[in-house]
């Protein structure tokens, strides 16, 4: 809370112990029972750490979508997919001789960034010509199709319903196997924070501050000579980008990928970790992830406890399905706090109602255009 | 000959699902402005325990199956218009939010059919009569398909009676078209919502039983792959208006039958292409009201 | 603030009103008696439509609001207009997709409607009554937006702007329509067009720059064409040429 208050220099010193602290973490011994499987060295504690990073910085850049644009997306996990497929059927199919091994990963890594950002810029350029409810309702269409053709195992590249396993033959050694999660660890936590200053330097950045005008009022910003559209489809295709990012990290994480990541369902998930966290805020998108993900991961082993095992139907039913209670809180999160886990925080300053409602005209817009 | 035919008739029993699910939705959105994201779980409680009744009278016998529908229906109306009372008014007007609980409902009581009934389809056993077929023009039509059509039609003659002929059709209709000039007359609105979500509830969980016997099976996700579809139908048929949501249904499950056959099983990816297009040359829909 | 020892029908005090987060009215004070008609006056964009919505709830609203000696600022808009309200709004917003009999039906509060009034006063509509409001010309829409509100018993009528756009024809039916209904109900009139003004209003609340900057008999405010000019921005020139569509007596935009 003080943090939040404190001058920008404090701020970003604060920042910079926290991103210190996490890269120290392999290193370190800390056990904390209940949020953490094991101590902070163990692989199993680093893959949950690496994956909920992976996941917060998906979030971050489904919040320059939502949070910044006010554009209620449900085809975000596309691109996601796009990055974790793409990375997988690059690396299979591309190994041009003339470059070094490590080159062809890093080539691999870019082209997949590539793919995700212009696969943004066709859905967007098709998606933005609608908005509001036909905008959500496109962008799921669009998320739903290539959830069907990741299904279809097309060319045998992707895999079907099985997923696809990484291809290890042009992905440097220290990035393969358990006894490496560390680095994979690492790399997360890299991805993590390219993705948390990209997106604090689209906020700062006059597309940015459009964008956020026409989430607010779009006709004063037609006002003033500029057309919403071609900033909305930027954002959209760097926030495709990103998302793809994150997927090519998530590939390497989990040494494969399996068709869920492509599901309209996916999106949901990242919706929830938004609001969750607190809609508007960067670091809300990055705490709703990791409480999210730590929380799914918690509700999922004690699931399989003897304890739930032990109870009447009435609560072992409910109390065993970790979607259920995280679908319950997340509606309780809706109706009673307004501004998230971050706005817990901020509830002595002003309530963040005008934002949310630029939000609102956003999908009200159909009705008035 | 006879497989244009099979594809039509078996288009228009899926169509009729589509409808049947649509109908609510595009309702509920034009009256109130909510994006009803657990619309699929009405539809699936429906089945499920429009089924457990049924199981309970005997397996397989008309009088069964016609339990398992009422159940369904007033399953999906209870469910539904407690979603209105106790979420869905909570957020009057604040329309993302209302989206946002509908979201977390339908993760939640997936999460929910799933502790209950598994994670595996549970099978069901309908009259005989509804697993044969019938020959027309040379085609061998699942009997199961005709009654998919009948009830669809009967449910459509019956929400147009409803909104032609009483008070709160009246009021809903109005409501659609400008519904702050509905209260302004004195009226209260609200009681119309939940109405609304009622008919809309019903509809889908009488879909849920007959979806059951159209794919042979209840699974806790029937719903929420039938709601995408019938998302699709809602926005390309125009938000808001039954009619278009009607033959939006019959044209995106026919399209969906013809592309899966002729096309190597591309139905799925034709319906998006179809509503991008639809979206781009006129994006209020077929019937919609204004753009 | 009331001039006369009259009571009033509805009376406004400290009234703020918003739409969407932006302050559209501000601490307006007003009264209305409980006869004739108030006309509430002022340029485009100053908030009349506004003031209205907020008594009725049909934007966020603050302030103290008294409906015949029952505040009513926190109830909801069908609440206050079941205590007898009736609206004729701003550009009529009929029911387009309805007949003009199930406009009509909508609108009726009570078991016992006043259909003679309706039938008497706007005789086109009953030959209508099965056409679409929507396919009406924007006179016969007036008439059923009129017709909706004067089929009730009210204790007050709010009319927001009810010549707007109209043939003169049209205009001189609506006023007369206006001037029978005043005879049973207080009226609250929003009105552009100095000629109607005239003939309709006893007294007048002129809003500028979101405030009430005048109150008080018509005649004060209509035979002083230096304020008339001041606040309303219109030259009350000597020839009444206000039946004319496009006449010098409209407030400029
Ligand atoms: N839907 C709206 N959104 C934002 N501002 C509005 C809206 N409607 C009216 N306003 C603003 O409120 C102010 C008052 O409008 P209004 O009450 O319609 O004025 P009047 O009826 O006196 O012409 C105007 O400045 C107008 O721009
Ligand atoms: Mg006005």
């Amino acid at each position: 809370m003080s943090a939040f208050r404190a001058r920008p220099m404090t701020k970003i010193t604060a920042s910079a112990a926290l991103v210190l602290l996490m890269v120290l973490l392999p290193l370190l011994n800390i056990t904390i029972p209940g949020v953490f499987p094991g101590a902070t060295y163990t692989p199993g504690t680093l893959q949950l750490l690496a994956y909920a990073m992976l996941i917060a910085a998906l979030a971050l850049s489904y919040h320059l979508l939502f949070g910044l644009a006010g554009m209620l997306s449900f085809g975000h996990a596309l691109f996601f997919a796009a990055g974790a497929y793409g990375l997988g059927i690059v690396l299979r199919n591309f190994s041009p001789s003339w470059l070094p091994a490590g080159a062809t990963f890093v080539a691999s890594i870019l082209i997949t960034v590539l793919i995700g950002f212009v696969l943004a810029a066709l859905v967007g350029s098709v998606s933005l010509r609608v908005t509001g409810i036909s905008f959500a309702m496109v962008t799921l269409a669009f998320a739903q199709a290539g959830s069907v053709v990741v299904r279809r195992n097309p060319g045998g590249q992707t895999g079907g319903d099985e997923g696809l396993t990484l291809d290890v033959s042009h992905v440097p050694d220290a990035l393969v196997g358990v006894l490496n999660t560390r680095n994979l660890y690492w790399l997360s936590l890299a991805v993590l924070v390219t993705v948390y200053l990209v997106v604090l330097w689209v906020e700062k950045s006059r597309a940015g501050h459009v964008v956020a005008a026409t989430r607010e009022n779009e006709l004063r910003v037609r006002v003033i000579g500029i057309r919403p559209y071609f900033v909305r489809l930027l954002i959209f295709s760097i926030a495709g980008a990103l998302a793809a990012l994150a997927g090519a990290a998530f590939l390497l994480l989990q040494s494969g990928v399996s068709p869920r990541v492509a599901t309209p369902d996916f999106t949901l998930t990242l919706l929830v970790i938004v609001v969750l966290g607190g809609v508007g805020l960067r670091w809300g998108a990055v705490l709703g992830a990791l409480v999210y993900t730590l929380l799914d991961q918690r509700l999922t082993a004690l699931a399989g406890s003897e304890f739930i095992a032990g109870l009447p139907d009435i609560l072992r039913i409910p109390l065993s399905q970790p979607l259920f209670i995280l679908g319950t809180l997340f509606i309780l999160v809706v109706l009673f706090l307004p501004g998230g886990l971050a706005g817990l925080t901020r509830r002595n300053r002003r309530p963040q109602r005008p934002r949310a409602r630029g939000r609102e005209r956003m999908l009200d817009s159909e009705e008035t255009t | 000959m006879s497989t244009i035919v099979l594809l039509l008739i078996t288009g228009l029993g899926l169509g009729a699902l589509y409808f049947l699910v649509a109908s609510g939705l595009s309702l509920i959105y034009g009256l109130m402005g909510v994006l009803n994201f657990a619309h699929g779980s009405f539809l699936t409680i429906g089945a499920f325990i429009g089924w457990e009744v049924a199981r309970r009278l005997s397996d397989g016998s008309w009088w069964a199956l016609v339990a398992a529908m009422l159940t369904g229906a007033v399953v999906g109306a209870l469910v539904a218009a407690a979603t209105e009372f106790f979420l869905i008014r909570r957020l009057y007007n604040r329309h993302i939010e209302q989206v946002l609980v509908t979201v977390g409902l339908a993760l939640a009581s997936v999460a929910l059919f799933e502790g209950i009934w598994g994670t595996d389809p549970t099978y069901v056993t309908s009259p005989s009569w509804l697993g044969q077929t019938t020959e027309i023009l040379g085609a061998r039509i699942p009997n199961n398909r005709f009654m998919l059509i009948l009830v669809a039609v009967l449910v459509l003659v019956a929400i147009v009676l409803f909104l032609k002929f009483t008070r709160y059709g009246l009021i809903v209709r109005a409501g659609v078209e400008n519904r702050l000039m509905v209260t302004a007359l004195g009226i209260d609105v609200r009681r119309a919502f939940t109405l609304v979500f009622a008919i809309g509830g019903a509809a889908a969980g009488l879909g849920g039983v007959l979806a059951s016997i159209y794919y042979g099976y209840v699974s806790a996700h029937i719903g929420g792959s039938l709601l995408i579809f019938a998302f699709i139908v809602t926005v390309i048929g125009g938000l808001g208006s039954l009619a278009g949501a009607a033959i939006a249904s019959v044209l995106v499950a026919v399209l969906q039958q013809f592309a899966n056959f002729y096309l190597g099983g591309t139905g799925d990816l034709a319906v998006v292409l179809a509503l991008a297009a639809v979206l781009l040359l006129r994006p209020r829909g077929l019937m919609g009201a204004k753009a | 603030m009331s001039t006369t020892s009259r009571t009033n029908i509805l009376t406004v005090r400290n009234l703020y009103g918003r739409i969407e987060g932006q302050q559209v009215v501000e601490d307006v004070s007003f009264d209305v008696p409980d006869t004739g008609v108030t006309a509430l006056l002022g340029r485009n964009g100053v908030g009349k439509t506004s003031t209205i919505k907020s008594i009725l709830g049909l934007i966020d609203r603050t302030g103290a609001i008294t409906l015949a000696g029952r505040r009513v600022d926190r109830l909801p808009t069908h609440k206050v207009v079941q205590l007898g309200v009736g609206y004729v709004p701003e550009d009529r917003e009929v029911f387009g997709k309805l007949s003009v009999a199930e406009n009509l039906k909508l609108a009726e509060r009570s078991a016992h409607p006043n259909r003679a009034l309706v039938e008497e006063l706007f005789p086109d509509l009953v030959q209508r009554h099965a056409q679409l409001a929507g396919t009406l010309s924007g006179g016969q829409q007036q008439m059923v937006s009129l017709a909706r509100a004067l089929l009730n018993q009210n204790r007050l009528l709010l009319v927001d702007e009810p010549t707007k756009g109209l043939s003169p024809k049209i205009v001189t039916e609506v006023t007369q329509a206006l001037l029978a209904a005043a005879k049973t109900v207080p009226i609250l009139l929003v009105e552009q067009n100095l000629q109607v003004i005239r003939q309709l209003a006893d007294r007048v609340v002129v809003l500028s720059g979101g405030r009430v900057v005048f109150t008080g008999e018509a005649a004060e405010l209509l035979d002083d064409p230096e304020r008339i000019q001041r606040y309303l921005g219109v030259h009350s020139g000597a020839d009444h040429s206000s039946t004319d569509h496009s006449n010098t007596e409209q407030v400029p935009a």
